[in-house]
């Protein structure tokens, strides 16, 4: 089972690190640093995918101050999986309403 | 010069990004929805987190499709090697979570499957003529018997304790007259089908989806009163039902009805009287979704499985944070 996530860490500074994601690609790498992007204390966020024949992801995060970096990737995936759970809330909803709606002329 | 700033920090202001603008003015609105096709908008999201759910639609919901095909008599002018193309491109009403993804062991054992992960299917069928047929006939649907191999001679060979399980549904074939394979006499097609579950990202074949797209809301504005003749022009460069010829005063005036409509052809640009009396651009953060299942599983369910799909990824990578312990 190969190793989802791999650290390289920029010499002792904790807070700029570079992540390696297996089999990942724009999917989680876009949505994922939409999300960091959006968290206070991180000056640099971005991922590339290192070359198209390999599936796998470099994702650097850089924080301000001395946060280690693996803060705000935590954070980053605990509000991305929110963000799909309200969606995904929202959207069961809407789609029993809708089938609800549908069903009432019939009677 | 300046003109193009303005526009250009106007649209970078137009979604704000607040702390928690998912929860706040995210909505979703179901247009359209029947047991093939969906249409819905999500509002207020963004198009990093849209995009994923399109990309998990098209390539990272499972399904099952054919993928072994044992041919033990093929005489049909078809080969081998496209036949079995064929047959794995064709969609099989299986639900694919009641089944698991079978194991890449190493031991060649491994291959024949069980019940977990396999649905086995059966294709025989021979072509003969038809003693029946009348002397002059030209028509290979009079002469010949069983000339064209549909899909609906595709059987089910229940395996181990599937004919319990799937006791009230049968499964097979999603359509059953997709045309496989044409045959003469003396010509037969016997062939055993493993299917297993996979995604798109391995085989375009597993993709459960004929189509999965999105576009943003057009948002039309004009910029001045457009009236009389030019308001009929302009209604003409536009999809049809968009711009609405109003009688106000006396006077003709047009009035954008439904941007949504519009299919952002952008032909008053040509017309140099009207170029400068209408803005169009895009909400940056309305989405309409169209999502057209292949049938095997219905629209709403393949969006649901979609952000489940984004959800495991997530907790996948959190729980290995947890885990391990990075150096």
């Amino acid at each position: 089972m190969p190793a989802i996530l791999k650290v390289q860490a920029d010499g002792a500074d904790e807070g700029c690190v570079t992540f390696v994601l297996h089999n990942e690609d724009h999917t989680l790498g876009n949505s994922l640093r939409y999300m960091i992007m959006k968290t206070a204390d991180v000056d640099f966020c971005g991922y590339t995918i290192t070359h198209p024949s390999e599936s796998k992801i470099n994702f650097r995060i850089q924080t301000r101050g001395s946060i280690p970096a693996t803060e705000p990737l935590r954070s980053g995936l605990n509000e991305l999986s929110d963000v799909c759970q309200h969606v995904l809330n929202t959207f069961q909803a809407r789609v029993n309403e809708f089938k609800e709606r549908q069903e009432e002329p019939m009677e | 010069m300046a003109e193009t700033m303005n526009i250009v920090e106007e649209i970078r202001n137009r979604v704000i990004l607040g702390e928690y603008n998912v929860k706040n003015n995210f909505r979703i609105d179901i247009v359209h929805l029947d047991e093939s096709t969906m249409e819905f908008d999500m509002v207020g999201i963004d198009a990093a987190i849209a995009n994923a759910f399109r990309r998990i639609l098209l390539a990272e919901v499972p399904t099952m499709a054919i993928e072994k095909v044992f041919i033990y008599n093929n005489t049909s002018i078809v080969q081998d090697e496209v036949l079995a193309h064929r047959l794995g491109l064709v969609p099989i009403k299986a639900d694919p979570r009641l089944f698991e993804y079978r194991s890449t062991g190493e031991a060649s054992a491994e291959e024949e499957g069980s019940e977990i992960d396999t649905i086995q299917l059966q294709l025989k069928i021979k072509c003969s003529r038809n003693p029946r047929a009348t002397k002059d006939s030209a028509d290979p649907r009079e002469l010949y018997l069983n000339h064209m191999v549909y899909s609906r001679d595709i059987k089910w060979v229940p395996i181990g304790n599937q004919a319990d399980v799937f006791a009230d549904s049968v499964i097979a074939p999603v359509h059953d007259d997709i045309l496989i394979a044409q045959l003469r006499p003396g010509q037969e097609l016997d062939v055993i089908m493993h299917c297993v579950k996979g995604i798109g990202q391995d085989h375009a074949k597993f993709s459960p989806v004929a189509t999965a797209s999105y576009r943003l809301l057009p948002d039309i504005t004009l910029l001045e009163p457009v009236e009389g003749e030019r308001a009929e022009r302009l209604k003409r460069c536009f999809s049809r039902g968009v711009i609405d010829i109003q009688d106000v005063a006396g006077k003709k005036v047009a009035k954008v009805v439904d941007s949504r409509l519009d299919t952002c052809s952008r032909e008053f640009l040509r017309h140099d009287d009207l170029k400068n009396a209408v803005k169009l651009a895009r909400f940056r953060d309305h989405f309409i979704f169209t999502v057209e299942s292949t049938g095997i599983l219905p629209p709403d369910v393949l969006v649901t499985e979609a952000i489940k799909v984004l959800m495991v990824k997530c907790q996948r990578f959190l729980s290995e944070l947890d885990s391990t312990d990075l150096e």
